[in-house]
């Protein structure tokens, strides 16, 4: 049904996408549960800045990474001369370009799932023995896993459509860069492919709607769960 | 081994102050609802910060002159009004939470013991949105038994149950009292559990 460059891309989407929502989990936890829990001077504008990519013209995230990552940007130079690594018109700039997307959807998920929990079961876990982390890790964070499980499905469904700063930031460069939203556009650029890029839309909605579902499915476990709790 | 109990904590406009000595035996604290008995046990469980004040069981001091131990460290047993049980844990993993946190030497009771004492050796593989209200409050003392305390804190662990459940309990409570001699610290706004159960009655004003 697709053809081997059709796959290629496919599977180039998928990397991009998996790459992202993993690197972006822990920064985006560590928001989640900073905006969740604490109070600290500066909040409503991290909480600002963390939502900033939703509102932004892609276009101008995109440029903003190009100055920053490019080779005569601060992150550039630093990752280039300490780690040889160049972001600029590569797979893994894309990956970037893609996780600061998803990073507000991903914070807003698990911020709701992290202010779900009950706070009075870390005390009772407290008076058990339990100090703060073993707490964290045997009652917090199974808590809230619904929550972030939904926010990685939801975080890699934004990745896989990620267009706007992806192309700005790395370019469209087949076999690199050149995600679905990417190829499509492409496709459609050359008359002709219109079947192709048929093919690939109907892929992408496939995969957006798939995550939208299981993301859907997710959160609704964690409130029947609590609704047979009696919350 | 006595719990001495001398705290003052401001809430808001209003002032918490307590000080009493409690001995061995079930020391109620009594008064009106919202008159800051559950704070007071709070406090002792390190859940809460006195503003001044001390928290001593026997020689051992857990808030006062320096010392602020933080729940974990403390080796108070809570039993809440909700059982407040972990929901994403069976009842087995509830009861052994606690109890594997503890170092041994702590320990005084095993599992074995704790589910006889309780009658809940057919609960153990239930999880906890599946027990009733009286089962779920049986869970939530043998967990905080088995976590090895020094003394227990129970905060109405009766108001959510009907009239037959609540005699059980009490009669589990008063074993506890009497059998296994665990100092307890007991919150209520009922005349007659206090009457039945206390040992020694602390008057909380609001």
């Amino acid at each position: 049904m697709l053809s081997a460059e059709e796959w290629g891309i496919v599977s180039l989407s998928l990397k991009v996408g998996g790459v992202a929502v993993l690197a972006c989990l822990p920064l985006a936890f560590a928001l989640a549960w900073l905006l969740a829990r604490r109070a600290f001077p500066g909040r409503v504008l991290l909480d600002g800045i963390v939502h900033l990519p939703l509102v932004l013209p892609p276009v101008v995230t995109g440029w903003l990474l190009l100055i920053a990552f490019g080779p005569m940007g601060p992150a550039g130079r630093w990752l280039e001369s300490w780690f040889g690594v160049t972001l600029m018109f590569r797979w893994t700039g894309a990956a970037l370009a893609a996780a600061i997307m998803a990073l507000p959807l991903m914070v807003r998920a698990m911020r709701l799932s992290i202010e779900g929990i009950d706070r009075r079961l870390e005390g009772a876990a407290r008076t058990l023995g339990a100090g703060r982390w073993h707490c964290f890790w045997t009652i917090s964070l199974p808590l809230a896993l619904p929550g972030v499980l939904a926010a990685l499905v939801l975080g890699f469904a934004r990745s896989i459509g990620e267009f706007g700063a992806t192309i700005t930031f790395v370019s469209n460069i087949p076999g690199e860069t050149r995600t679905l939203p990417l190829a499509i556009y492409s496709a459609l650029q050359v008359p002709g492919s219109e079947a192709t890029a048929t093919r690939l839309a109907l892929l992408s909605v496939l995969l957006s709607l798939g995550a939208l579902l299981l993301s859907e499915w997710l959160v609704r476990r964690t409130h029947g769960e609590r609704q047979a709790r009696g919350d | 081994m006595a719990i001495d109990i001398d705290v003052t904590k401001r809430r808001g406009e209003r002032v918490i102050a307590a000080r009493f000595v409690a001995e061995r035996g079930l020391t109620a604290l009594f008064g009106p609802s919202g008159a800051g008995k559950t704070s007071i046990l709070n406090m002792v469980a390190g859940l809460l910060r006195p503003d001044s004040g001390h928290i001593r069981i026997g020689a051992r001091t857990l808030f006062g002159s320096g010392v602020d131990l933080p729940p974990e460290a403390r080796r108070v047993g809570y039993v809440f009004q909700d059982g407040r049980l972990f929901p994403h844990r069976r009842v087995r993993a509830n009861l052994l939470y606690g109890h594997d946190l503890a170092p041994p030497g702590d320990r005084w009771m095993g599992l074995d013991e704790a589910v006889d004492f309780l009658g809940i050796g057919g609960l153990l593989g239930r999880w906890p949105h599946s027990l009733s209200g009286g089962e779920a409050q049986r869970v939530a003392i043998g967990r905080a038994l088995l976590s090895g305390p020094e003394i227990l804190l129970m905060d109405e662990p009766l108001s959510s149950l009907d009239a037959a459940r609540r005699g059980e309990i009490m009669t589990v409570i008063e074993r506890i009292r009497d059998e296994l001699r665990l100092p307890i610290l007991y919150v209520s706004h009922d005349r007659a559990e206090v009457d039945r159960l206390a040992t020694q009655v602390v008057m909380v004003e609001g």
